[in-house]
């Protein structure tokens, strides 16, 4: 399969990559350090995998979204599949303290990746139908005192790959929708650990899984659907009281 | 026992986790300290003001456990790419985190394997370094340090090092079996070793006492690669099990598939008195029982030839809350098996009940300015901790330093800052390199405080 993939460098990105490796994928690597891309390139292909191109691409900075994936096409010459895992965090507390962090936050988990997500899928409607995976967040199912800042983004962009999956299924592009719950990483280093967390390396092969088939709706692991649907269920008042 | 469906590398298990301090400890789960372990995918940025480096925390003891005034340490856990690998010559260049666990699934069914390996795969290069660890393999291959040849170092002044046996060779030898406390440890290189297939050829055979056990195991060395011994010494006699191995030719491998297989996990704490003289007893008796007097042959899956233990995830918890420790000493080639057998006695005298008893005879000395290995018997022996466990760890001491041997950083937990210096007059050669590459000691751990004095 040939992906292009922003993202892979760290965190549940890196687990997928290397799935997709092993199995000998071709991906062409986008992100904000190319030094790192390359650091990561050379651990998918020990693994098995190819990557013949690593592309700078700030998800903070909109103009470079459109020539990264142009470069990235045209590495790869016809493309199966693009995925998006890149993404940033903030705790509730830091994003109600600080414009800028919030700002950086709305702006690289939703209008930014839903840029990247638009114009992956003209070029992949174009090219006949592909798949796009886009990790999203159980965080954005419903609100909560704890992250409803970041939460809001992430229920933005889950509703925007709903209705774009909706619009364009028919027309060969598979929309697949990932909704992590608490994995260990990096970039949840230091929050307190609720039930179900896991590694990324746990959930990697249901997210290839998900990819594989053009699953609509995946929760990573598989009880974040009935959790989340609990706590959808939960009246207002409750919501209230919780503090999680 | 719960199954674990997916294989991924465990972590070990800390007594309690809260967002701001954590309890660590060492896989024998003592002793246990508050610290604060950082973790993240760059390990150049993450090491910047910590006192110390660990990795999946598999070292037994209080070694990769922060000093009490050592604030935050760093994790490698994250940084764990292969930063270069050429298929032609097998040199394999990652970062410290890379676990043993993920370069055997990566590697081995295209005819790669570590030079040298521990007993567990749940180790990272970084520990691999940094406590230069040997294998059943010592007697011909050394520690995992002599295939090393390229080390990126932050050391104690900030600064980043690369090190090898040709540049800057007083940091690297001082840092190969170092225990990390001459720099935090971000890349290593190391020459693969190739194998032609993955499966592994091996005999083993019971032998009727120590002497005799401890002599086939010597011959063995001269034609096979990999050797090592189990001793029941809760028996009088001492007797064991010698297995003998080597990598599988085309031919004799099974035409299957390979496979890694998966693991089954201890869910709960063990009661303390689950491990008593009886059980262990017991325990040994249908061990030898179960392989029988004739000698075995045949194919062997690499991970129960190696990794044993590794099929059980969380092991450490068969010995109770209090936890164990791991008595591994080596008793010096000059002091003869005679020697060696005298030890083998004192511990059954000494009552510490030891299940049984990995033994092995180790070839020469290498580099590591404190690196374990030398030429003897090595004992490995497993102790629950209990409130004679230091005087006993300090009576085998005894004996040990009086031979001339020593004991290993990476499972110590008990001994004494005298005993240490009596065993290892190599210490002076390493306290300058440190002072060298790290004046104020910034590098530091709950080990070094104990044996190397260290401020806390």
């Amino acid at each position: 399969m040939n992906v292009v993939f922003l993202g892979a460098t760290k965190g549940i990105g890196r687990a997928v990559a290397r799935k997709l490796a092993e199995r000998g994928d071709r991906i062409a690597l986008i992100g904000r350090d190319v030094e790192d891309l390359k650091r990561s390139a050379a651990d998918l292909e020990a693994l098995g995998g190819s990557v013949p191109a690593t592309i700078p691409c700030d998800l903070l900075d909109r103009a470079t979204i459109e020539p990264a994936l142009a470069s990235a096409w045209e590495a790869l010459g016809k493309v199966d599949a693009v995925v998006v895992t890149a993404g940033l965090f903030g705790t509730q507390d830091a994003l109600e303290a600080d414009a800028d962090m919030r700002d950086r936050v709305l702006t690289a988990d939703f209008t930014n990746t839903v840029h990247v997500c638009e114009a992956s899928a003209v070029r992949l409607i174009e090219a006949g139908g592909g798949t796009l995976c886009v990790l999203s967040s159980v965080s954005g199912d419903r609100p909560r005192k704890t992250a409803y800042l970041y939460g809001a983004a992430k229920a933005g962009l889950s509703f925007y790959l709903e209705g774009l999956d909706l619009k364009y299924r028919d027309a060969g592009l598979k929309t697949v929708l990932i909704k992590p719950g608490f994995i260990k990483t990096g970039m949840t280093e230091g929050l307190p650990v609720p039930p179900f967390a896991t590694v990324p390396e746990a959930i990697a092969p249901a997210i290839v899984r998900a990819i594989d088939r053009g699953t609509g709706v995946a929760y990573v692991p598989g009880i974040w659907r009935f959790v989340m649907l609990a706590i959808c269920s939960l009246p207002k008042f409750v919501m209230r009281k919780l503090n999680f | 026992m719960r199954s674990v469906a997916t294989p991924v590398l465990p972590v070990t298990r800390n007594a309690t986790a809260t967002s701001a301090a954590t309890r660590l400890s060492g896989w024998g789960r003592s002793p246990v300290v508050e610290g604060l372990e950082r973790i993240g995918e760059d390990l150049e940025r993450l090491t910047r003001d910590v006192s110390l480096t660990r990795g999946l925390g598999r070292s037994y003891g209080d070694s990769s456990l922060p000093a009490k005034g050592g604030g935050t340490i760093a994790s490698t856990r994250l940084a764990d790419r292969i930063l270069a690998f050429d298929p032609e010559t097998g040199v394999l260049r990652a970062e410290a985190g890379l676990s043993l666990f993920a370069l055997n699934r990566a590697l081995l069914d295209r005819g790669w394997f570590t030079p040298v390996s521990p007993g567990t795969q749940f180790v990272t290069l970084g520990g691999m370094v940094a406590s230069d660890v040997h294998g059943k393999n010592h007697h011909e291959a050394g520690t995992f340090g002599r295939h090393v040849s390229r080390l990126l170092l932050r050391a104690g002044s900030g600064d980043i090092v690369e090190t090898g046996p040709d540049v800057e060779r007083e940091l690297f030898d001082a840092t190969v079996g170092g225990m990390g406390l001459t720099g935090h440890i971000l890349e290593v290189e190391v020459r693969l070793k190739r194998v032609n297939s993955p499966w592994i050829w091996s005999e083993s055979e019971t032998a009727p006492d120590f002497e005799t056990l401890a002599e086939r195991l010597v011959d063995a060395g001269r034609s096979w690669p990999y050797t090592v011994a189990w001793a029941d010494l809760l028996h009088p006699s001492g007797r064991g099990i010698l297995v003998k191995g080597r990598w599988a030719e085309p031919g004799e491998a099974p035409t299957t598939k390979f496979t890694w297989p998966g693991a089954v996990a201890i869910p709960f704490d063990m009661p303390g008195w689950a491990i008593n003289p009886l059980s262990m007893r017991m325990f040994n008796a249908l061990y030898l029982a179960k392989h029988g007097r004739r000698t075995r042959t045949g194919i062997a899956h690499p991970q129960s030839f190696f990794y044993p233990l590794d099929a059980i995830l969380d092991w450490n918890r068969a010995y109770g809350s209090r936890g164990f420790t791991q008595y591994q000493c080596v008793i010096p080639k000059e002091s003869g098996v005679a020697a060696a057998a005298k030890f083998a006695r004192l511990v059954r005298e000494t009552g510490g009940l030891p299940c049984l008893v990995v033994v092995k005879d180790f070839g020469p000395e290498g580099p590591g300015v404190l690196s374990f290995p030398k030429p003897g018997i090595t004992f490995a022996i497993d102790l629950p901790v209990t409130d004679v466990t230091p005087g006993l760890v300090a009576r085998l001491n005894d004996v040990v330093a009086a031979e001339g041997g020593r004991v290993y950083l990476t499972k110590d937990a008990f001994t004494s800052r005298e005993h240490f210096r009596a065993m290892e007059p190599r210490l002076a050669a390493f306290d300058d390199v440190r002072r060298r590459w790290d004046p104020d000691r910034k590098i530091r751990s709950a080990q070094s405080v104990r044996l190397l004095g260290d401020n806390e």
